[in-house]
């Protein structure tokens, strides 16, 4: 099974060809609820994350609300 | 005063104060600070998502955005695209379109950088966000922010973190006097009077952070100023008697024996 090198958030992961945005938050366990994903740069709407397959190279940003003020 | 709301991008709000989510030991004391200041609205950061540590408490399980009116910031900010890019996801996130801008300039003292923070606020007006600009307390540049589109100023009463108070009222007092928009203070309060002294300026609101959140006892300096901010909005619809030089005795001076 063919493997696609990511980076996201940074860091360097691994997944399986042909997972799309909303497969990578599935694996990566994450709850999709009150976060947005960002694709080399691009916003990527939670309506269009099963429509980005995930390639070697890309850079993903996933961010949520922490406690901040200023 | 039973009705004296105040609102922004047509949302109407009771409360006139604005609490930070930052610099608490917890999330539940977070909650806790933001229930006992009344707020109604509290702002939060964006950040990455921690995938190597999902057992960390989310902000969203303690300060519910069903509770609190979320207003997305960008703290860190020190570039206009920066700045864009932060509450381009936020609004994705979040699905709303309040934000508050704040485009820094300088670490050591947090200033906002306010020719960056103009040229980001037409462009998310122009993307329909509805933007709270966090400004300097130059009245001038609070003019153009509101020409540009802006949906509350900001003047910093002190640097961020600082308590210092309201460092120049005069120029507090001339943007509120001049502005068609909410004037909310941010930054700078240090303790209750700070707040106090804000309101009385005739300000809409004020955002804190700091000064709760760094207090010894968080849930006690919430609920002060809470009421700080309702002295300080009562005396100003009230209207302050004017000073004298002089004393003016209170009681009559007819009957003495």
């Amino acid at each position: 099974m063919s493997k696609e090198k990511i980076v996201i958030n940074g860091e360097e992961h691994v997944i399986a060809s042909g997972k799309n945005l909303d497969d990578l938050l599935d694996i990566l366990e994450l709850e999709k609820r009150s976060i947005a994903i960002e694709l080399n740069q691009n916003l990527i709407p939670k309506s269009e994350w099963v429509n980005h397959i995930v390639k070697s190279g890309d850079k993903i940003e996933i961010v949520q609300f922490v406690g901040g003020g200023f | 005063m039973e009705n004296d709301t105040w609102s922004v991008a047509g949302k109407v709000f009771n409360s006139r104060l604005i609490i930070g989510t930052g610099k608490y030991k917890t999330y539940e004391e977070n909650a806790a600070a933001a229930r006992a200041s009344g707020a109604e609205i509290v702002t939060v950061a964006v950040r990455r998502v921690n995938l190597t540590d999902k057992s960390q408490p989310l902000l969203t399980d303690f300060v519910s955005p069903k509770e609190f009116t979320y207003l997305p910031n960008t703290a860190g900010c020190f570039t206009a695209d920066d700045a864009l890019r932060t509450l381009r996801l936020a609004r994705e996130a979040g699905g709303w379109s309040l934000v508050k801008l704040e485009v820094l300039s300088d670490q050591k003292t947090l200033y906002p950088d306010m020719e960056e923070t103009l040229k980001a606020t037409k462009v998310l007006v122009a993307e329909g966000f509805d933007v709270m600009v966090y400004a300097s307390d130059d009245p001038v540049y609070a003019r153009k922010l509101e020409d540009a589109g802006a949906a509350a100023i900001m003047p910093l009463g002190g640097l961020i973190g600082s308590g210092l108070g309201i460092q120049n009222r005069i120029n507090i007092r001339l943007i509120v006097e001049q502005a068609r928009v909410p004037v909310l203070v941010d930054a700078g309060v240090g303790t209750a009077s700070d707040a106090t002294i804000a309101m009385e300026l005739g300000c809409d609101g004020v955002l804190m952070n700091t000064a709760i959140a760094e207090a010894k006892n968080t849930v006690l300096m919430a609920s002060a100023m809470k009421h700080a901010v309702i002295a300080g909005r009562k005396a100003y619809l009230a209207g302050r008697m004017g000073l004298k030089r002089y004393a003016d005795p209170s009681s009559p001076l007819a009957g003495l024996i």
